[in-house]
């Protein structure tokens, strides 16, 4: 996977605007930090990098990471390693919708080249690259669990399976348009029953 | 205690050893050498780089020795065919990224890679894809990087953690991608920041100021002292015929471990700044060149007539100290001070050193600074009240509230705040605390009564004890608790150097003391002995060149009161000479009583007189302790921190190109000062 993957980068940079948690984040902070016991409360660096991304726009940045290195009293530079070591933590911004292609075996069997391509030709990006309007931000990624159930993309939070190329601009200009999307398996599965 | 000896073998050798050690320590006790990279016996124990595999009778694979706790009855194997394919295999993965650059590597020749290549390397590579390449970081002016070198055994990222105590060095990324940096590649702020630069077993770090400069067999070493601060850290100084080229720690388990702060190791250009290379004489109100024998001439025929004082600056070795003392004591009594900065001290040598010997100060719980900033005043004590910190050590602060690499409670500025109730109910609570007085105070005591106070303070609190002495009195300067036990000091009864009647001299000979520009010598006939160009020469009618600490013999006692020797590296710069051999020809011009006619001689005069101090590297016992008499009261003054930048605290690192370009990097951008918690 090449270092311009957002999430594998080692270079974090500034958004330029003031991070602070909302109102929500602060109270499930909190929640969160009294799992763990007195004086560890490090521990809790990965759930609220993942509140951080959530908040700001999909991706980390250096305000990010200096205001939880103060909310969990820790050094930045150690907030700064475990946000590059794991590659869901998005280093630089993204698109609004986030395409995660499964480039990983079983589904590159089932065809994940060409769903590779009908995105990148749909959301007029290239891997790795976001779209001149901000819509999309496109990257291949490996195995998502979803194996049965392949080629399967990840948009967002939500999981898009057993895709062919048509389904897959449907999908695609359902985004564009703001319409819904029907989750999961395109085909009518439920979970990974029997075809 | 048997209870913690087991029983294990080793290659077959039976041995006996502490059961709490790990595989790679009871080898080493057998006399078996492990390779290693990640492993450091001063850091935590990381286990990543591998090297160290070793074979365990029993055991399915190959472990790594460093982190291997021991067992009752192990048998280790360390020569086996299958230790020697393993630790093959490891080489050959760490060579994968590993650049062939070792002729243009500054680390060339004392490489730990290259070394341990040499018995586990292949010699040629079984890899034909193209290596990875890293962009250099930024760690500031002192640490050059080619972190395409890094192999990643993040020696240097728990270093700066865990002994530094500054948290700024991390690795990025993971796999292929893992990098080392600061964060945001800023510097690194801390005082020992260079200690990186040895800890680092590839090339990766190395010293921005040496680079290019030599390899290390065309270096001579000599075995020195640091004299920028009290703490006398045992230093190897390399040297290429007449010019120093680069300094290092040598380890000494007792004083600073195996590190030394960054003003020692890298102020060294400073050596060769500004040098008085020849005497000069005022003439018309301007300093003119001249030559010894002239200038001897009108010291000596002013030495006839007028009556002296010595004054001692911070760098003056012990030899030198007793030759001043010798010489002027043919004017009589009290007219040598090295107490120049009104430092207060009681008789007895127990008032004015570090009581408690060095490596026992990571053993205290509680530590009370009372005006010191150890941090950059001594930054090998202040690793070790760091290390007592990571011990669950309480650290209180009086004087000034000052910024410290662990937390403290700052209690106020005046002395009196050490009867804060915090402060008596954590002495009360604690089994071995600790106090440091430091000259911020000292300097400003006026009253004797403070300084007994002091001691019956401590004596009630139990910070003396029969057993211990942990009241500590620190001084930054290298000459200070020396010269004091061979007597440089005008008043016994240890009045302040300013209450001294200055009106009684008429001459005034510093020897490397800049207070010789004070205004109250402004009508004395002022001669300079010094080595840099600062003010006390700028303002002297006679300037005499001398040698550098690198450039002669001499004895300097640490402020624990341990003599120890710093050697002669290379000859004076241009036509300096000893102190001694000056007074000596004055002497005999002035048919004084001055006997020595070598240096050997007058070493061993000295240690005749005071033969406590020709025990070299023993801690001088306190002989006539001081008295408790009753607490009286803590008189009022404001703290004056002796040290206010570290780079620049003396003439020599304020002549280094080096320590300037610290201050402009490290102290002058502000977004670095802040600590992060």
């Amino acid at each position: 996977m090449s270092g311009n993957h957002p999430g594998l980068s080692n270079n974090f940079s500034r958004s330029g605007e003031k991070f602070s948690w909302s109102k929500d984040n602060l109270r499930s902070i909190k929640n969160i930090i009294s799992k763990y016991p007195k004086g560890r409360e490090q521990s809790a660096v990965m759930p609220l990098l993942y509140l951080a991304q959530e908040q700001n726009n999909n991706w980390i940045s250096i305000e990010c990471i200096e205001t939880i290195a103060e909310t969990l009293n820790m050094p930045k530079i150690r907030v700064t390693e475990v946000a590059s070591f794991y590659s869901m933590y998005n280093t630089r911004p993204v698109g609004e919708n986030l395409v995660q292609i499964c480039r990983t075996s079983p589904c590159w069997l089932r065809g994940s080249n060409k769903i590779t391509k009908t995105i990148c030709k749909e959301t007029k990006c290239e891997i790795n690259d976001t779209s001149d309007d901000n819509k999309f931000t496109v990257v291949e990624v490996e195995c998502l669990g979803a194996c049965s159930n392949g080629p399967m993309i990840q948009i967002n939070n939500d999981f898009y399976e057993d895709l062919d190329e048509e389904s897959t601009k449907k999908i695609i200009d359902n985004i564009k348009e703001g319409k819904p999307n029907v989750i999961g398996s395109q085909k009518g599965r439920r979970s990974s029953e029997n075809a | 205690m048997s209870d913690d000896l087991i029983k294990i073998k080793v290659n077959q050798k039976e041995i006996q050893v502490d059961k709490n050690l790990t595989v790679m320590q009871a080898c080493e006790i057998a006399g078996e050498e492990i390779p290693r990279f990640c492993y450091h016996d001063k850091l935590s124990i990381a286990g990543n780089c591998r090297m160290c595999l070793v074979e365990i009778e029993k055991a399915p694979k190959l472990v790594s020795s460093c982190t291997m706790p021991l067992m009752e009855g192990m048998s280790i194997i360390t020569n086996s065919e299958k230790v020697n394919a393993g630790r093959k295999g490891v080489m050959e993965f760490l060579l994968i990224n590993h650049p062939l650059d070792c002729p243009i590597c500054d680390q060339g020749g004392e490489c730990d890679l290259q070394d341990q290549a040499m018995y586990y390397g292949f010699d040629k590579s079984r890899y034909k894809e193209n290596k990875r390449a890293v962009d250099n970081k930024n760690m500031g002016p002192l640490v050059n990087t080619i972190m395409t070198r890094c192999i990643h055994c993040t020696r240097c990222v728990r270093f700066a953690t865990e002994v530094a105590g500054v948290p700024e060095l991390g690795m990025l990324g993971r796999g292929e991608n893992a990098e080392i940096t600061t964060y945001l590649e800023q510097s690194i702020t801390s005082e020992l920041s260079g200690n990186v630069i040895d800890l680092c077993p590839v090339g990766a770090l190395t010293s921005k100021p040496y680079q290019f400069k030599a390899r290390p067999w065309e270096l001579k070493r000599t075995d020195s002292i640091d004299i920028f601060d009290s703490v006398g850290s045992n230093i190897r100084v390399d040297s290429r015929a007449e010019e120093i080229l680069r300094v290092t720690p040598r380890t000494n388990e007792y004083i600073n471990e195996e590190w030394i702060s960054d003003k020692v190791r890298f102020n060294y250009d400073g050596y060769y700044q500004q040098r008085i290379d020849t005497p000069y004489i005022k003439e018309n109100q301007k300093l003119s060149i001249s030559n010894w024998e002239e200038s001897l001439k009108v010291l000596k025929d002013k030495l006839k007539t007028l009556k002296p004082l010595a004054l001692i600056g911070e760098h003056v070795d012990l030899e030198t100290g007793y030759a001043i003392k010798k010489f002027m004591s043919n004017y009589g009594k009290d007219n040598v001070e090295c107490r120049t900065d009104n430092h207060a001290i009681l008789e007895s040598l127990d008032s004015y050193r570090f009581n408690t010997p060095l490596k026992d100060i990571e053993n205290a719980d509680l530590i009370i600074l009372v005006g010191t900033n150890p941090k950059i005043e001594t930054p090998i004590i202040n690793h070790k009240i760091f290390k007592a910190y990571n011990n669950d050590a309480k650290v209180f602060n009086i004087g000034e509230n000052i910024s410290l690499n662990y937390k403290t409670e700052y209690l106020g500025e005046s002395l009196s705040n050490l009867n804060n109730e915090n402060i008596i109910k954590a002495l009360k609570k604690s089994t071995n605390p600790l106090i440091i007085i430091g000259s911020a105070f000292l300097n400003k005591i006026k009253n004797i009564k403070t300084l007994k106070s002091i001691f019956s303070y401590a004596d009630k609190y139990k910070v003396i004890t029969k057993e211990k002495n942990n009241l500590n009195f620190l001084n930054p300067y290298a000459s200070r608790v020396g010269q004091l036990i061979i007597g440089n000091t005008t008043n016994n009864l240890c009045e302040p150097f300013s209450n001294l009647k200055k009106d009684n001299f008429e001459l005034v000979l510093s020897f490397g003391s800049e207070h010789i520009a004070d205004e109250q010598f402004n009508n004395c006939f002022k001669v300079y002995f010094g080595h840099h160009g600062d003010d006390g020469a700028m303002g002297s009618d006679i300037v005499l060149p001398t040698p550098l600490y690198t450039e002669k013999n001499g004895t300097f006692v640490n402020i624990e009161g341990r003599p120890q020797e710093a050697k002669k590296c290379h000859n004076p710069i241009g036509s300096a000479k000893e102190e001694w051999s000056i007074l000596k020809k004055l002497s005999d011009e002035l048919s004084f009583d001055f006997i020595p006619n070598t240096f050997d001689q007058l070493r061993s005069e000295l240690f005749d007189k005071h033969p406590i101090l020709s025990d070299y590297h023993e801690i001088i016992a306190v002989e006539n302790s001081i008295s408790i008499t009753p607490y009286i009261e803590f008189e009022d003054c404001k703290a004056e921190y002796p040290v206010s930048n570290f780079y620049m605290s003396d003439v020599i690192s304020k002549n280094s190109v080096t320590m300037a370009k610290c201050v402009d990097e490290i102290i002058s951008t502000p977004s670095l000062l802040e600590k992060s918690a």
